[in-house]
């Protein structure tokens, strides 16, 4: 039902006004507005994700973000093709809690194939209700209407009726209908074509505004200065000398939180550094050098079984061969190029944050916490910032600007140094897999055990706000994401056991980052079937094809070895020239129900430095249906070339009281000399599901490489970073 | 005190208290130019970088107070996007940006390097660049980006 026999709604009247459009629509920071409060933001209401103005602009309301990934544009894609309007009369807003529903956190892979499907539903029940009031009007049967160009087109005929004079201005007051009719992918315009990505041009000509470029009148700086040691107490601060410091405004202290603040950035930073403080000594931290040995002796807190087949003690008990290795993989920092930024403001007791958080919807929750006050009193508004690949500092950084925007009474904005951000960004947690396998006497593998080693996971996905743990503010424990995910394997062994031991503690906050878990277990799984293909003197592509009961999986592996010129490879002697080149396969069926990936990388490896070099990666990837081509490509080169990195030299270093690793000299992460060319086959299937692409093609990556590594020098890498003393000692050792 | 900078062909005044303020603040701050981005302050990520006479310098460790006359050229001087300088239109054109918040400086650094190469291969655009970082992962694509540049310039 269109609303049009309804009342108006007072905040539809203006809806082609309330968006401040600058240069570019939908680009830049929406003006709040007081009628943004009336906007339903229900997930079960096409309001809550469309509107239609007078004009005849469509608003999408999404609560899914664009991190720099190119989700602004897919989700115009999908909304143009769904709606029947030009992709120009559409723009996103995007994770504002007053006016976006809460479709959940931006993570996981699930931005189209989650937030993108809801939108699309939105949008079909939407084109459903606006084709039925036209025939009202028009007096014409259903099915002889169709939708074009943003208007209802009676078919072989003039007659014509645009949406925006049907319900432009007012809202629709109708649920989303799961069963309304989706177009037929056959008709599709703009869905699966590369459409040209909506933020570039104001990206590269720094038109565009990231949250580190958002200003409010009267707004002052602010720098925090933490913890000489991670959990230290503060003795004593001592700002005399900051207070020299023209501009300097005054010092903030709750509990352990310092932070200083001034009418400019530079006299912020100056501050920051000219504040004498007294901590606590604090050395909680294990040794680095013993970070294993640490995760091994922490406390189990119980343990799940994720995959069970058959009855593996059984089988193994009587096989002649048996392999075990473990496998383990280094913490990680986010990185991103842009230091966390938020801007915070208090009104009338309501508070205000502009943040580039990957969960607004969660973030409002945990303010609410810390602070004490009701939900409705805090709003979050979502700007575009550095990448995050996670969960990073974003989220922080907006809790200490509201800490220190409460005590100064105007809006401040909080701008992490690269100290900050390397220091105390949440961290990808050690993780630590064992592996076990059976041979029977005919060479088949009749048993696969796995166990992983990794934090517990509280109830709800969220990591505590640092602000929060510093100032002793209410904040819920950490979780670390859902990281047990991918240890089960797709692959068709007799007997199978996948087993989480949840650990009681972890070094530092601990946070998901790009394929968290699934990356750590896929490198393990995919490693150590490599192994066992070895074990048995079969090609590792032919060994997981054997070993597939997944046509899909099978037709993907198939693509790959002819993407990458596969020649079969079953166990060869090491090389022993200088430079030693390679290459070795890896495959994972996401989480076992959604896409698809295989990699073939090919590596040169030093054998005197020790030192890899990944020369070339070719990716078949099929995540179903396509919603821009190019979009994809681009997030998938982002995955090889990104883990290429974590796999081949991040690795966080820390002393027993702090992290060490505080810039990029002492986390190196790749740079261009030593980027891999990447050859990428996409599978489209235009009438199955969307899956996501955030993270899969990351999964395969260091598998990939490990077993690469392994087929140039006979060198088995089962810890990453994979860096020349590890490639050395293992040469030495071989 | 007042300091003027030549700044994008624009002669600008800014008043600074500190004249060994980095560069970088009183373009993002004073002047309103967002295209040098703040990464690390240490000259490490490259992502400030600006021309100071046609050399790709990182503003976030320069004293604005020793810039003097210099010409000092930001990612707005090169174009806009409706404008673009070659550049920038073959970054569009390859789509090579994810964040982007590293891009201003592969655009500088770049343009730094066609300015005396107008014809790099592939691994002299990589060691031009090796000093600017991406998080993202655009490396490929920024590579390209700087070939179609040459085509066009």
């Amino acid at each position: 039902m269109l609303i049009s026999t309804l009342p108006r709604r007072e905040f539809l009247k203006a809806a082609g006004s309330l968006i401040v459009t600058f240069s570019f629509a939908g680009l830049l920071p929406r003006a709040a507005s007081a009628a943004d409060a009336a906007k339903t933001v229900a997930l079960d209401q096409v309001d809550g994700f469309l509107s239609i103005g007078a004009d005849g602009a469509v608003t999408v309301y999404s609560g899914k973000v664009d991190l720099g990934t190119g989700v602004r544009t897919a989700l115009t894609q999908i909304v143009a093709d769904e709606l029947d309007v030009p992709l120009d009369t559409v723009s996103v807003v995007q994770g504002d809690t007053s006016v976006t529903p809460d479709q959940g956190p931006t993570y996981g892979s699930l931005s189209i194939q989650i937030g993108g499907m809801q939108i699309r539903q939105a949008a079909a029940t939407a084109r459903a209700a606006l084709v039925s009031e036209a025939a009202k009007r028009l007096s014409v049967a259903e099915d002889q209407l169709a939708t074009r160009d943003g208007a209802v087109v009676a078919k072989g005929a003039v007659d014509r009726i645009a949406y925006g004079e049907i319900v432009g201005g007012k809202s629709f007051e109708l649920k989303v209908d799961a069963k309304a009719p989706a177009k037929d992918p056959a008709n599709y315009r703009v869905v699966g074509q590369s459409v040209a990505r909506l933020d570039i041009p104001a990206k590269v000509t720094g038109e565009f505004t990231y949250m580190q470029d958002f200003v409010l009148p009267g707004m002052l700086h602010a720098r925090v200065v933490r913890p000489a040691a991670m959990r230290a107490d503060l003795l004593s601060y001592d700002d005399s000398a900051a207070q020299h410091i023209t501009g300097f405004v005054r010092t903030v202290r709750q509990g352990n939180f310092l932070a200083v603040v001034a009418k400019t950035e530079w006299a912020a930073i100056k501050a920051s550094g000219a504040l004498k403080t007294e901590w606590s000594k604090w050395d909680g931290l294990p040794e680095e050098n013993q970070l294993w040995a640490y995760v091994r002796a922490t406390k189990i807190n119980h343990s799940d079984v994720l995959q069970t087949v058959g009855n593996t003690a059984e089988a193994a008990q009587a096989a002649p061969r048996k392999l075990s290795a473990t496998y383990d993989f280094a913490i990680h920092t986010h990185g991103s190029i842009g230091p966390s930024c938020a801007v915070a403001q208090w009104q009338d007791g309501k508070l205000t944050c502009w943040t580039a958080s990957q969960a607004t919807h969660l973030l409002r929750k945990q303010l609410a916490l810390m602070f004490g006050v009701p939900l409705e009193d805090v709003r979050c508004i979502y700007i575009d910032g550095s990448g995050c690949y996670g969960r990073n500092g974003h989220e922080d950084a907006a809790a200490d600007a509201a800490l220190i925007a409460k005590a100064m009474g105007g809006p401040v904005r909080v701008q992490w140094m690269r100290a900050d951000e390397h220091g105390w960004d949440p961290k990808g947690p050690p993780t630590l897999i064992d592996y076990r396998a059976a041979i029977d006497a005919s060479g088949n593998v009749i048993a696969w055990e796995s166990e992983v080693f990794i934090p517990d996971a509280p109830k709800t996905i969220q990591v505590a706000l640092v602000a929060a743990e510093l100032a002793g503010q209410p904040t819920d424990a950490s979780h670390p994401g859902n990281i047990q995910q991918a240890l089960a394997i797709p692959y068709t062994f007799p007997n199978i056991k996948a087993t989480a031991h949840r650990l009681a503690e972890t070094p530092f906050r601990p946070s998901w980052i790009r394929t968290p878990g699934r990356m750590q277990n896929t490198f393990g799984n995919e490693t150590f079937m490599d192994e066992l293909a070895r074990a048995v003197g079969a090609d590792p592509i032919d060994f997981r094809v054997r070993h597939l009961n997944d046509p899909r999986g099978v037709e993907l592996l198939q693509r790959l070895a002819t993407l990458a010129n596969w020649q079969p490879r079953p166990a060869r002697s090491p090389g022993t020239g200088a430079i030693v080149s390679g290459r070795g396969v890896a495959f994972v069926k996401y989480e076992l129900v959604r896409t698809y990936v295989g990699a073939v990388a090919d590596v040169e490896v030093d054998r005197k430095t020790g030192r890899i070099r990944a020369t070339r990666f070719a990716i078949a990837h099929d995540c179903g249906q396509i919603i821009n081509p190019d979009g994809l490509r681009n997030q998938i080169e982002g995955n090889v070339i990104q883990t290429v990195s974590r796999t081949l030299i991040e690795d966080l270093k820390f002393d027993r009281s702090t992290v060490t690793s505080l810039d990029w000299a002492s986390y190196p992460i790749l740079s261009f000399p030593d980027v891999p060319d990447v050859v990428i086959e996409l599978i489209d299937r235009p009438r199955e599901k969307p899956w996501g692409a955030g993270e899969p093609t990351a999964a395969v990556v260091p598998a990939a490489i490990s077993n690469a590594v392994f087929d140039a020098i006979g060198v088995r890498l089962r810890s990453v970073p994979f860096v020349p003393e590890k490639v050395l000692a293992g040469m030495n050792t071989a | 005190m007042k300091i003027t900078l030549n700044v994008n062909d624009k002669t600008s005044i800014v008043e600074v208290d500190d004249p060994q303020m980095p560069l970088l603040y009183a373009l993002r701050n004073d002047l309103g130019l967002h295209g040098p981005r703040f990464g690390c302050g240490l000259g490490q990520c490259g992502a400030c970088t600006v021309l100071i006479d046609g050399n790709a310098v990182r503003s976030c460790l320069l004293p604005v107070g020793s810039v003097g006359d210099a010409k000092v050229t930001t990612l707005e001087g090169l174009g806009s996007s409706t404008h673009p300088h070659p550049l920038q239109k073959a970054f569009i054109e390859e789509q090579a940006v994810q964040c982007g918040y590293c891009i201003n400086g592969m655009i500088m650094q770049a343009k730094a390097l066609l300015d005396t190469n107008q014809h790099p291969s592939d691994d002299e655009i990589k060691r031009a660049l090796a000093g600017n970082l991406c998080r993202c992962g655009t490396h490929v694509r920024i590579v390209r980006a700087v070939k179609r540049a040459t085509q066009m310039l």
